[in-house]
């Protein structure tokens, strides 16, 4: 079965990656869907995701509108992904 | 043309040629400039910011080719990951495989590229990245393509010697300070924050500590690797057998093969100490060089001692100190330099450079005697390379 292509709404600190703020990918995980984007886009992914396969501390994700914290999570057609910064994301020292 | 550029009050524009003359390569915590010098290095002319809001830690031309310049940049949300430009950042290209750790269990993660280094002369496109938490890493292709770097990652003496974040500076324990001997590709040194100094003579297939003579903070006990803190570990291009250190307690030299750590800042002024972040070298005179003192007392206020920022110079290898503080701030000044963010260029008369936490970019175009500021209002400055060009 071919996998779902589905929305991706891009934060601010990837449109040098996407050059538009929404874009297509397609995956039957938010994992997969990541790695498409990666082949897309290339590099995008690990600016997300860690080498240890976690999301990034203050990357958020959400599918149809609810937080997604597993890449795991399934992806079905008509699925809308956001990718947002948090707003905690300053440096180490937590100041902007 | 070069009459036509227009100056800033500081004595910068906004369109550098890349032709001929000294660059001042400057990272900050939001961004890069390059800064270039007229033949006199009296007026200089900028570019940047490259990556506006990227926090980037330091930015290196590579003396082999003069053209490969490699940035490393993160940003508060995004992960960290290095770029790269061979046209002297008119663009840039990002790595397609940045630095990073093995997946495993329990595996760690790079939080950011730290530092970087050209290696050898005759290893063209090599080079090497210190990250935070400590990582050394290689890439052998110009920085496009990076791997972990020897089994050090994985030695489980290593890996208890790097201690815990908590071990680690404000900013994350880091790998800083790699250098490579000249003479020989194999022979390498690097300094952990915390972590002490280290060397490989057979190209990174075995480590050992070099830490002798080094004292540590009151009440720990300085046989223990983890509690050493190098800030900066120089070695004299004029004579590889002999390294600097300015250390978290005291400024260190080392002559080779000894192994015992010298602390020639005990000859400082006992008011000024010798605490610092940075250390910079004469290029072609192994006694001379230079620090940059900071308050290192009570809480640590890592500010410009009594808020009159001052540099140290050293003619004789450590043995006495001189005050440098002509047109620097007589008073309430209470920035300090990092321990990348100040460099030495390779004039017949040295010029000096440094940027301070407060965003100012300072010079000397005569080997510290006197100092003009070249640049106000930056981002706070976390490294200043110099290069020549042309």
């Amino acid at each position: 079965m071919a996998e779902p292509i589905v929305k991706v709404l891009i934060a601010s600190p990837l449109l040098s990656y996407t050059g538009a703020d929404e874009v297509e990918a397609c995956g039957a995980s938010l994992g997969a869907l990541l790695k498409d984007l990666d082949r897309r886009y290339p590099g995008i992914r690990f600016r997300m995701v860690d080498e240890q396969e976690q999301l990034r501390r203050h990357m958020r994700f959400f599918v149809n509108g609810e937080i997604v914290k597993d890449l795991g999570h399934p992806i079905k057609t008509g699925d809308e992904v956001g990718i947002v910064q948090a707003l905690s994301g300053g440096e180490r020292s937590g100041l902007p | 043309m070069a009459k036509a550029r227009k100056k800033t009050k500081s004595g910068t524009s906004n369109n550098a040629r890349a032709s001929g003359g000294t660059l001042l390569l400057v990272a900050t915590r939001k961004g890069a400039w390059i800064y270039k010098g007229d033949a006199a290095r009296k007026e200089w002319r900028s570019t940047g910011p490259h990556f506006l809001g990227h926090i980037i830690h330091h930015m290196m031309l590579d003396p082999r080719d003069g053209k490969t310049l490699l940035a490393a940049a993160s940003t508060g949300h995004l992960g960290p990951t290095i770029f790269r430009s061979t046209d002297m950042g008119k663009s840039w290209k990002e790595a397609t495989r940045p630095p990073a750790f093995k997946k495993k269990e329990g595996g760690r993660t790079v939080h950011h590229n730290f530092w970087l280094t050209p290696a050898h002369g005759n290893e063209p496109n090599v080079w090497y990245a210190g990250t935070s938490p400590q990582g050394l890493f290689r890439s052998e292709d110009g920085g496009v393509t990076w791997n972990e770097f020897s089994g050090l990652h994985d030695d489980k003496q290593y890996r208890e010697w790097m201690g815990s974040e908590q071990d680690g500076t404000p900013n994350g324990p880091m790998i800083h300070s790699i250098i490579i001997d000249p003479r020989n590709p194999k022979h390498l040194y690097f300094a952990m924050s915390g972590g002490g100094v280290h060397e490989t003579v057979d190209g990174g297939k075995h480590w050992a500590p070099l830490i002798d003579g080094m004292e540590v903070v009151e009440g720990f006990d300085p046989k223990t690797v983890t509690f050493h803190d190098p800030h900066c570990v120089r070695m004299c291009p004029s004579n590889p057998d002999r390294l600097y250190q300015q250390n978290h307690c005291g400024i260190y030299r080392l002559d080779r093969p000894g192994k015992v750590w010298k602390r020639i800042g005990k000859a400082m002024p006992a008011k000024v100490g010798d605490v610092g972040f940075p250390i910079v070298l004469h290029p072609r005179d192994d006694e001379r060089c230079w620090v940059l003192p900071m308050d290192g007392q009570t809480v640590w206020p890592r500010t410009s001692v009594g808020g009159k920022p001052a540099i140290y110079s050293t003619g004789n290898g450590g043995k006495s100190w001189t005050r440098l503080d002509t047109g620097l701030p007589k008073a309430e000044a209470w920035w300090t330099v990092k321990r990348q963010a100040f460099a030495a260029d390779m004039g017949t008369t040295v010029g000096l450079y440094f940027g301070t936490t407060s965003g100012e970019l300072w010079a000397s175009r005569n080997e510290g005697k006197a100092w003009n500021c070249i640049a106000r209002h930056l981002p706070e400055i976390y490294a200043v390379e110099t290069a020549t060009i042309g």
